[in-house]
């Protein structure tokens, strides 16, 4: 790899990282301000206009909180729980397609990270290490509730990726690759995967909602029942990689959405766009297109979260162990059959 | 058992229909309640927040706030230091010591008798409005706004600096 290449995946990986982390961070924001809206209040308004200051407001304030570690605690994975968890947060955006591909000056770029032809396990696996984050936290916290809280968590993620990987085999026996690169090629204009997959993208979006602990599947962190949830015990910043690990999973469970689903940068009319547009701005539009519908996935994120109620343990292991698995693999079945049917007669 | 009045019900509980189960229309149905919170905040205004240091609420006209010891028309102070106040108080808040009009002070207080030191502890004062009621010369008045917060429990004794009011002719 020549060097200027090696230039430009470097400031690829540092744009697209500081780009998650200021999503991540004005989610918190747009959290607090969307469930004003839907709840006739009007939210944070104080630091700045419309309080636009407010994320740096909160982080100025975890920075400079007191750290407590509990005295029983186990110091060394007390300190690995939340680093992990916001690592395997962030590491999951390297094989999105953010854009296709741009020309600057002659040269051919890659808006993405790195096309591994792996691209869809290389999700999955990240995704599923997160769930040690929250589990080795709950467990060094030395404390039952953050215990049970992590627990929960671990048998949710565990019992929701099963199904979440069932709906996705029925799209790859449609697209026929691992990569999403060539994922989000095949969608090139309308032809969506969600037009051919509605249930399977409809267990994915459930699915999504409890891989990123978020409500109605947000049962790890229980005020009620268990005090707090695995972050019981923690305070100042390591608390807030926690928060905001959440966020961060929010955002590229979004952008997976978004480009496995709903046609990642590709738009109707983009064939137009781009013969008029050039081959510089056109890849920029459509970059644009796919932060929208990844801003809409976070906006519905929001909206769910502050209009349902949390679901009862027994109910979430129920909904997801015998009702998503059987509909997963039916929805699998079903894409068989019409695939062939289509294969055969048409 | 015949039933005392017609008010009582008689709870049905039917298992869940299929659609029931499935939650998706229940779902689709609030999201659809709060979506229209949300457009008629964000669009037309509907938050009923009272945006409260820049903005304040009225209060009632029969609100009970920080006391304030007035004076006559002729600007003399009203109050005869007769204690009837700090008697009706169920809290004991009010103190006074009462002394005597001196010759050119005439036109200070109404009376020969007036309170030399008046002091309510603002900590102690329920508002429950007796001392209003109890006064005979309409010299004491919960009409103020709320009272102010401070550090010291000293700065919640009120004396005659802060209740009685203003002089007329300033």
């Amino acid at each position: 790899m020549e060097t200027a290449d090696l230039l430009i995946k470097l400031v690829l990986v540092v744009v697209i990282f500081a780009i998650s982390l200021v999503v991540a961070m004005y989610s918190t924001y747009a959290e607090r301000k969307v469930a004003a809206f839907l709840q006739d209040r009007v939210g944070p308004n104080r630091a700045g206009p419309f309080g636009i200051l407010q994320p740096m407001a909160d982080g100025a304030k975890m920075f400079m909180k007191e750290e407590i570690i509990p005295t029983r605690a186990s110091g060394f994975l007390f300190i690995v729980g939340p680093s992990l968890a916001i690592m395997t947060a962030c590491i999951g955006s390297a094989v999105i397609p953010w854009g296709p591909q741009m020309q600057i000056a002659g040269r051919v770029i890659d808006l993405q990270v790195t096309d591994i032809n792996v691209g869809i396990l290389y999700i999955f696996g990240v995704v599923s290490l997160g769930v040690y984050g929250i589990m080795i936290g709950g467990w060094a916290s030395n404390n039952k509730y953050s215990l049970l809280g992590a627990i929960r968590a671990a048998s949710q993620n565990i019992s929701y990726e099963i199904s979440m990987g069932l709906s996705i085999i029925a799209l790859l026996m449609l697209t026929g690759t691992l990569s999403l690169k060539e994922i989000v090629e095949q969608q090139h204009g309308w032809h969506w995967n969600v037009l051919y997959q509605p249930l399977g993208f409809l267990i994915f979006i459930v699915c999504a909602f409890a891989e990123t602990n978020r409500s109605p599947f947000d049962l790890p962190e229980c005020e009620t029942e268990l005090v707090g949830g695995y972050h019981t015990e923690y305070s100042s910043m390591k608390l807030g990689f926690y928060l905001f690990a959440e966020y961060i999973n929010m955002f590229v469970s979004s952008a997976v959405m978004a480009t496995l689903y709903w046609g990642g940068y590709n738009y109707p009319g983009m064939d137009w766009v781009a013969a008029h547009a050039g081959p510089t701005i056109a890849p920029l539009i459509g970059v644009a297109v796919l932060f929208a519908k990844i801003f809409a996935f976070i906006f519905f994120f929001m909206w769910i979260r502050w209009t349902i109620p949390r679901f009862r343990y027994d109910q979430l292991m129920h909904l997801g162990w015998k009702t998503l698995i059987p509909l997963a693999i039916a929805n699998i079945v079903l894409t068989g059959v019409i695939a062939t049917l289509i294969e055969k007669f048409a | 058992m015949e039933p005392l009045s017609k008010k009582r019900k008689v709870l049905e509980v039917k298992p869940l229909n299929f659609w029931e189960r499935a939650y998706l229309p229940a779902i689709t149905q609030g999201l659809s309640i709060t979506m229209k919170h949300f457009v008629k905040n964000v669009f037309a205004g509907g938050d009923v927040t009272i945006r409260y240091p820049e903005q304040k609420r009225e209060f009632s006209e029969n609100f009970r706030g920080m006391h304030s010891l007035k004076r006559d028309e002729n600007g003399k102070e009203r109050c005869t230091a007769c204690g009837l106040c700090a008697l009706s108080c169920p809290a004991e808040a009010i103190t006074m010591t009462a002394a005597e009009r001196q010759k050119g002070e005439e036109n200070l207080y109404r009376e020969e008798k007036y309170a030399a030191v008046y002091e309510i502890n603002m900590l102690r004062c329920i508002f429950c409005g007796l001392c209003e009621e109890a006064c005979p010369k309409e010299a004491i008045y919960l009409d103020g706004d709320i009272v102010p917060t401070d550090f010291l429990r000293k700065d919640f004794i009120y004396g005659k600096d802060k209740l009685v009011e203003p002089p007329l002719n300033q």
